[in-house]
């Protein structure tokens, strides 16, 4: 990450013998990105689609959208439907849609801080404002740390989503929902993680020696990669826990 | 078209380049990684040939008991996983290093310790597969490996975990191979070089890349599921918890229909290089290459479901899945008419490497026509799981890319080494080749459509499949004699053989306008391209500089006397390599129900690997 | 250095030599209105009649749709990037989402109705 780019000014036309311009002028980075990221759209297809087709097809409970009742394993919309059913064999509707729609606002927002660091880092020549509010706002550091905050916060979410289903009894083993499930949205977890690490590394180097314009592109690659992560969690929101 | 002339200089680019073993794995120049590949492919390419060896002599009678019905299907399991994974695809990724910055006037690829992060991992993961069967633990799956078949449940043993760990690591080296060509081809054309002036085997393997990106993802994913099944208890393949058998089918053939244009389009690529230099003719409809190419890998992710008529998919989907596949016949059909054209009325010079580029448009064309047979599913329900079947795809695998390969390496061998492979013995190579390959695979038409199936160790006498089999396996050995005289030419010829001019076979190229072989820095200014075809329609002081600059005392210049700034040799990709692929194979100790080993290698290698990354992304490229 | 000359000259101007930079305010427009599409997302949810219409599914797809849009489009500035990242992006997309369709055909997720009888 910290390494030079291939276009940094050093390298442009100051030796006879320095790297030519790229074909299209376009960075070596930012291009092998975009690929990586056509190819994780593959990636997530292939699990989303799993995760659809499975839909459905679980034998036993506990079940995304619907209550379970163990002992008579039947399914109902809603526990008065359920019927008669002792609480140790009741489970509920396992998605828990307010903390998913919190979690996935809390993604949304790390997206626009994601962009207000670059922004901010494209802007680091100019004259700082005087106040100190100002400032704050127009700081990198401020939105690379609101970034990784809001990852790690929707990270959290994950945490805790995860440990509750396990304790209303849905493992990765229990059926097929909970092996796509968790596959699925463990995958798209381990990105986000990856993504705060990468967020960490750029606030390393912020400390250390400040990003100046010429790291935009540096800042601009984490970002695209940042954002993806958002939009498979955009499709994710909706056809796993708002479709029933 | 004036041809340059060829001066054969005797200049020897070898005196500037280290060596020893250190350099070799130390190496980051795309040449040397082209090279590494070549040669583990090959050695591969005999392994996995003694295993059709032995299949095949298994075969050469009614129950014969040469090996047990186990080892069989280790035998064919490693065969098909060898020749696909370790042999066809490392061979193009030879071609792909080796030429590809040649070819659009690069001094490198765009990310050359990436490149040689990708061989790493390639020959760990080749060895995690190969290795096994040398205990008797080898996969035993079929290449396919068809999960519910692949779980446990069924397969008890270590067996498929190697096969399913080495292919996730093997599609690691892919992928990485794949962004690293494609920023390559976009972003490091020479001045001049548009993309409809790129050679054609560089476009073919453009869009190859993109099909590597597109369709290893979902392998990978059908991989992830079934080593979670395996060693983590989910559910995704198992039936009793309401699984569908027909997951993974069609997960790994939308993986596995775009593989096979991963194997061949190279070589075809390779071909439409050498016909219009022995032709001494300019490509036939180069553009109509060009998009047929493009045509053909887009339309490979449509027709996956070909490989599954017979699982029941009912009448739409199996039309639509036809109606998709006969479609490719044309743009494949354009491509062999076009080869055709090129040769005609050419002043053809039958050389090895054109009679392999022959050889490819016959029987290419032999097997694509028993492939459009299959695309019809009435027809495919009769021939499926039978040799019919293992002929089809041996003569575009064989006859294609195989054939196309060789083509390849009689082509470029001097380019890659500064000496020329042996004709004669070229030629006994090729036509025992081209003779053992008939004699091999077009009986095995007839044993299918006798009723022959595949992967059985064994059959009883009297059912009219004994002569065909007896003819199959005579095939196979005439096929090790020409091998064994390959083999021999090439190190020969490596080590003794004539030296090579810059361009020997005057070919219109612009790799050929380089040393051979070729400096490190591969060009000492960068060329301005105003043609297709740079050494004949344009003059030899345009691509590259004379000898008085770029030699000096009867050597070439290195690089730092041209002042051409070179990445540092590094160690550190074959160190996250080896770092990436212990981590993967720790999952084998919970296997072995020793989970605390299983965290310690895992977790230590994973931390090593973050080391040496960070290590790696904070030392300076050059 | 004229580099700096320049940086200094465009300090307050909307560095138009850039291929890419929505302002700051667009930023922000573009969070409330993928914060407001999310709010109505989740109402609908709620809205048991909406849930049990034909409507719901394709609503959701849609509002989805163009939130995946916008955060691509404007975040990731693939609306003022370069025409290859464009197509870097919307070539595998669009093969991934037809991969996607057909698996839905082919397990009897989705169906055509042809009128051909029993399919």
């Amino acid at each position: 990450m910290a390494s030079v780019a291939k276009t940094d000014p050093h390298h442009a036309g100051d030796a006879p013998h320095a790297h030519p311009p790229t074909s299209t002028g376009l960075n070596h980075r930012k291009i092998a990105v975009w690929a990586f990221i056509g190819s994780e759209c593959m990636l997530f297809v292939s699990l989303i689609s799993t995760y659809l087709i499975y839909k459905g097809k679980s034998l036993a409970g506990p079940y995304p959208h619907e209550w379970w009742c163990r002992a008579t394993n039947t399914i109902a919309k809603s526990a008065a439907e359920l019927g008669q059913c002792a609480p140790a064999e009741t489970f509920k509707p396992i998605l828990n849609i307010p903390v998913t729609s919190a979690s996935t606002f809390v993604l949304l927002m790390s997206s626009l801080a994601m962009v207000l660091a670059l922004a901010a880092v494209e802007n680091a020549d100019l004259p700082m404002p005087s106040g100190a509010w100002d400032r704050i706002l127009r700081s990198s550091k401020t939105w690379l740390w609101m970034t990784a905050i809001l990852g790690t916060t929707f990270l959290g979410f994950q945490a805790y989503e995860f440990t509750s289903f396990v304790h209303e009894g849905l493992t990765i083993r229990t059926n097929l929902f909970g092996s796509s499930f968790f596959t699925l949205t463990g995958f798209h977890g381990a990105h986000v993680t990856v993504g705060v690490l990468w967020l960490l590394a750029l606030l390393g180097i912020d400390y250390k020696r400040g990003l100046k314009p010429a790291d935009a592109l540096n800042v601009d690659i984490a970002a695209l990669y940042w954002h993806f992560v958002d939009v498979v969690w955009i499709a994710i929101f909706t056809l796993i826990y708002l479709i029933q | 078209m004036a041809t340059m002339a060829a001066p054969v200089s005797g200049v020897h680019a070898e005196s500037s380049s280290p060596s020893g073993i250190w350099s070799w794995l130390t190496t980051v120049d795309h040449k040397r990684i082209g090279i590494l590949y070549l040669v583990s492919a090959m050695f591969f390419f005999v392994w996995g040939g003694l295993e059709a060896l032995v299949i095949r002599l298994q075969l050469a009678g009614p129950n014969m008991g040469l090996v047990s019905a186990d080892m069989y299907n280790q035998l064919f399991t490693m065969h098909g996983t060898t020749m696909v994974f370790l042999v066809v695809m490392p061979l193009s990724s030879a071609f792909f290093n080796f030429l590809i910055p040649l070819q659009i006037g690069a001094r490198d690829v765009a990310f050359p310790r990436l490149n040689a992060f990708s061989y790493w991992v390639f020959l760990f993961g080749g060895l995690v597969i190969t290795l096994p069967i040398l205990f008797g633990l080898a996969p035993n799956g079929g290449w396919f490996g068809y999960a519910p078949l692949t779980t446990k449940a069924y397969a008890t043993g270590y067996n498929i975990d190697y096969w399913v760990l080495g292919l996730q690591i093997l599609g690691v080296a892919s992928l990485a191979a794949a962004f690293n060509f494609i920023t390559t081809i976009i972003n490091m054309r020479a001045p001049g070089m548009h993309l409809m002036r790129m050679p054609i085997f560089t476009w073919m393997s453009f869009v190859v890349q993109f099909l590597v990106i597109l369709a290893f993802p979902a392998i990978t994913v059908a991989l992830v599921f079934l080593m979670f099944d395996r060693f983590f208890g989910t559910n995704f393949y198992t039936i009793a918890a309401g699984a569908d058998p027909l997951l993974w089918q069609h997960l790994f053939w939308i993986f596995g229909h775009p593989e096979v244009y991963i194997l061949i389009l190279p070589a075809f690529g390779l071909v439409s290089e050498v016909l219009p230099t022995f032709s001494k003719k300019p490509l036939f409809g180069y553009p109509v290459m060009v998009y047929s190419g493009m045509l053909i890998g887009f339309l490979g992710f449509g027709v996956w479901a070909h490989h599954m008529f017979s699982v029941g998919m009912g009448p739409v989907a199996d039309s639509v899945f036809s109606l998709t596949t006969m479609l490719i016949a044309i743009p494949t059909g354009v491509k062999i008419l076009n080869w055709i054209s090129t040769m005609w009325g050419g002043n053809i010079r039958f050389t090895t490497s054109m009679l392999f580029g022959i050889a490819l448009v016959g029987l290419f064309t032999i097997g694509g026509i028993s492939g459009i047979m299959h695309s019809s599913a009435p027809a495919d329900l009769q021939q499926t799981d039978s040799y019919f079947v293992v002929a089809h795809f041996h003569y575009v695998l064989f006859g294609g890319a195989v054939f196309g390969i060789m083509a390849g390496i009689y082509y470029y061998f001097p380019k890659m080494t500064g000496r020329m492979l042996d004709e004669t013995l070229g030629k006994i190579h090729f036509w025992t080749f081209f003779i053992a390959m008939n004699l091999t695979f077009f009986p095995m038409h007839f044993a299918g459509l006798y009723g022959m199936p595949r992967r059985i160790y064994t059959y009883d006498a009297g059912q009219g499949w004994e002569l065909f089999n007896k003819l199959s396996t005579a095939g196979v050995i005439l096929q090790g004699v020409g091998m064994l005289v390959f083999l021999y030419n090439f190190i020969k010829s490596w080590r003794s053989g004539p030296v090579a001019g810059n361009n020997p076979w005057g070919a219109p190229t612009l790799e050929w306008a380089l040393p051979s072989p070729v400096p490190d820095y591969n060009f000492a200014h960068i060329p301005t391209i105003t043609s297709r075809y740079p050494l004949w329609d344009q003059k030899a002081d345009e691509l590259v500089k004379s000898e008085a600059e770029t030699t000096v005392g009867g050597r070439l210049k290195t690089a730092k006397e041209l002042g051409i700034p070179m990445p540092f040799p590094t160690i550190r990709p074959l160190i996250a390599a080896l770092l990436m692929s212990t981590m993967l194979c720790s999952v084998l100790f919970i296997h072995a129900g020793n989970l605390p080993l299983a965290m310690t290698i895992g977790i230590g290698s994973f931390l090593g690997l973050a080391f040496t990354l960070v290590s790696w992304l904070t030392s300076p490229l050059e | 250095m004229a580099n700096e000359v320049a940086h200094a000259a465009d300090a307050h101007g909307a560095h138009a030599d850039d291929h890419f930079h929505p302002q700051w305010s667009t930023y922000w427009k573009v969070a409330v209105v993928l914060t407001a599409i999310t709010v109505v997302e989740v109402w609908i949810y709620y809205i048991p009649s909406f849930v049990a219409s034909k409507l719901f599914v394709p609503s959701l797809l849609i509002m989805s749709a163009v939130k995946f849009a916008i955060v691509v489009m404007f975040y990731m500035h693939l609306k003022y990037d370069h025409k290859l990242f464009r197509a870097l992006f919307t070539g595998p997309l669009l093969i991934a989402i037809g991969t996607l369709f057909g698996l839905m055909f082919l397990f009897g997720k989705l169906a055509i109705r042809l009128g051909l009888g029993a399919g």
